[in-house]
């Protein structure tokens, strides 16, 4: 185990950990704001994926089919939510639960009937491919630093807006009573659009960062999803700043896990045994450390304060 | 005799003569779907018991049909051939980790259930996957199956499609006499107001765990059975998508009647089997008929058919 190999561990750990918390800022705002569980907000970064991947190649530019994909994922959102989810607030967890998981199964579908059933894959743009040399032996790819940077600025963006300006102060206080912030005379079912919207968009852009990195395909929303519930479960449902610190923690265990538990494994047990359990205890690490917070902090690290 | 007892024995008539009318209409092949959907309605019938009597929403109860599927599988494989024997050990094990993860996941409630639930079904699925021993991740084809004292009435083309039917039978009958008990109400009281019912003198999160335990022991017998029905057991029994799916069952047919898992069962089996004739991209129907059928009939299917036709 060298320093450098850690090192690139650690940073990939970041990088993933940044993608999961702009898919979970929008999921847990959404959550805490106005109590809808949407499952298909994995779905919306499926479709960034594809939505880059379709404007790239209609246009070349990978920063022209960005801002496209961005602008599509923002109407596909306000969409959704103005002929489906709209109607859902006032409803049960498990109706949410329900049309949402329908919407899965259809865009997971569509994107199959669409683009096939195979993984695609798209190159960095020009400007941001090669790699950029950290010491000696350890040289890391531009487009993964460019995600990292990016992703802090949002958080940044995010953190700020929700601190510091009146639509944040409005999200905040919505989250906590909405109906006290309606009585008060702001119009809350187009806060909870904005809110929706703006949730949309992010996931579309980690869907976006996403695809030069990972394999575009079918169902590439649903595992990210449940991963993304761990990061705002663990950070506190409606809390920007537990659901960053969270999604780092995620990120990195899990990514260290995988590459790290045969390793420490093997210190302990024969080789074998490390090599048949080292796996699946890695995958299952997020996991185990989700359920420990919940049983000795049942809301939460950093819980949002006044959400149910 | 109420309306909805007449039509869970209607149900259980007609699946009695399906296999031979089946047979008779020349598609027998048939019956393998409606096994599917029994099997799919034992699984969903536990879940009811959990989300509509006790207000928990479990998104990892799949986990337990897939440890009792591999309880038994294990057991196939040193040796032990008696079903009667296997159902022991299947609802031993799965009592025990019912018993172990309930405890811990009533620590917390509502959506953190949901989550804690989904957390522990995801430790179940990678410990499945890990069994290298047992097939891992490509899971366990098995070669020989379950015998009742040597007789092969209990395996596939012979008995095993009444076994399942029984069991369905017994589940449904089961979960209807531990809803209409003390017990039942005890649980409906501490879903709708724990804090009224502890200070009443119950002990709220037992009365939850006991049947928590009871749900997950219902789905590992419909794991047995799906082991011996489909000779095989893999960790997929246990993935998240398919704890989904139960929800998706019990929620279509209807939270607060008696037969609503199984015709939420039935419907979701033969709704597949139907749409995929049509079209072979029978998602893209599925997925807004769910969305539908959720924001147009609220009490699900069996609100739907109870409901008087409008002139």
């Amino acid at each position: 185990m060298s320093l450098t190999l850690f090192l690139i561990l650690v940073l990939n750990g970041i990088q993933y950990g940044i993608l999961l918390f702009l898919i979970a800022a929008g999921l847990t705002l959404v959550f805490g704001v106005m109590g809808f569980i949407n499952l298909a907000h994995g779905v919306q970064y499926m479709v960034g994926a594809y939505l880059v991947f379709a404007f790239y190649s209609m246009t070349g530019s990978f920063g022209l089919a960005m801002v496209l994909s961005l602008v599509t994922a923002l109407a596909f959102g306000l969409f959704l939510e103005f002929f489906i989810f709209r109607h859902l607030y006032e409803r049960s967890h498990l109706d949410q639960v329900l049309a949402t998981f329908g919407i899965i199964i259809f865009l997971n579908e569509l994107a199959k009937v669409v683009f096939g059933p195979t993984t695609l894959s798209i190159d960095p743009p020009e400007f941001l491919s090669g790699s950029v040399q950290l010491t000696e032996q350890l040289r890391y790819p531009v487009y993964r630093f460019a995600t990292i940077i990016a992703g802090l600025v949002v958080a940044a963006a995010l953190f700020a807006i929700v601190s510091y300006t009146r639509v944040g102060m409005l999200i905040r206080a919505g989250a906590t009573s909405p109906e006290i912030v309606s009585a008060l005379g702001v119009n809350i079912k187009r806060l909870f659009m904005i809110v929706f919207g703006v949730g949309a968009m992010l996931a579309g852009l980690a869907g976006v960062i996403a695809a030069p990195i990972f394999a575009i395909e079918p169902g590439m929303g649903d595992n990210i999803l449940i991963v993304a519930f761990v990061v705002i479960i663990t950070g506190g449902i409606g809390s920007i700043g537990g659901a960053f610190v969270a999604a780092l923690l995620v990120g990195l265990i899990d990514t260290l896990g995988r590459s790290l538990s045969v390793e420490l494994l093997s210190a302990v047990f024969s080789p074998s045994v490390a090599n048949q359990i080292g796996p699946a205890l890695a995958s299952m690490l997020i996991y185990v450390l989700m359920a420990a917070i919940l049983i000795f902090r049942p809301k939460g690290l950093l819980p949002a304060r006044g959400v149910a | 005799m109420d309306r909805a007892f007449t039509t869970g024995l209607a149900i259980f008539a007609l699946l009695l003569i399906a296999p031979m009318a089946l047979e008779l209409m020349g598609a027998g092949y048939l019956s393998g779907l409606l096994i599917k959907a029994m099997l799919l309605a034992i699984a969903a019938i536990s879940l009811n018991l959990l989300i509509a009597h006790g207000g928990m929403v479990s998104l990892g109860h799949a986990a337990f049909v897939a440890v009792g599927a591999y309880a038994a599988a294990i057991a196939l494989e040193s040796g032990i051939e008696n079903i009667l024997v296997l159902l022991a050990i299947t609802l031993a094990v799965t009592a025990a980790v019912a018993l172990v993860t309930g405890a811990l996941a009533l620590r917390t409630s509502g959506v953190y259930f949901l989550m804690i639930t989904l957390a522990f079904g995801q430790m179940i699925f990678f410990t499945l996957s890990s069994l290298a021993a047992y097939g891992g991740d490509d899971g366990l084809t098995l070669w020989s199956l379950a015998t009742l004292w040597g007789s092969d009435v209990v395996q596939n083309g012979s008995g095993l499609y009444f076994v399942i039917l029984a069991t369905m039978i017994a589940a449904w009958w089961g979960v209807h006499r531990i809803s209409e008990a003390r017990f039942g109400r005890v649980l409906r009281a501490a879903r709708d107001n724990p804090q009224r019912t502890a200070i009443m003198g119950y002990n709220v999160k037992r009365y939850q765990l006991v049947a928590y335990v009871i749900a997950a022991m219902i789905a590992g017998v419909s794991g047995l059975l799906t082991m011996q029905h489909a000779e095989f057991v893999s960790p997929a029994l246990a993935a998240w998508q398919r704890s989904g799916d139960l929800i998706v069952v019990v929620v279509l047919g209807g939270l607060s009647s008696r037969n609503g898992a199984i015709l939420g069962a039935f419907f979701i089996v033969l709704a597949e089997e139907i749409l995929s004739q049509f079209l072979h991209e029978w998602r893209l129907l599925y997925g807004p008929l769910l969305v539908v059928m959720v924001l147009y009939a609220k009490g699900g299917l069996s609100d739907l058919l109870s409901r008087p036709a409008k002139a």
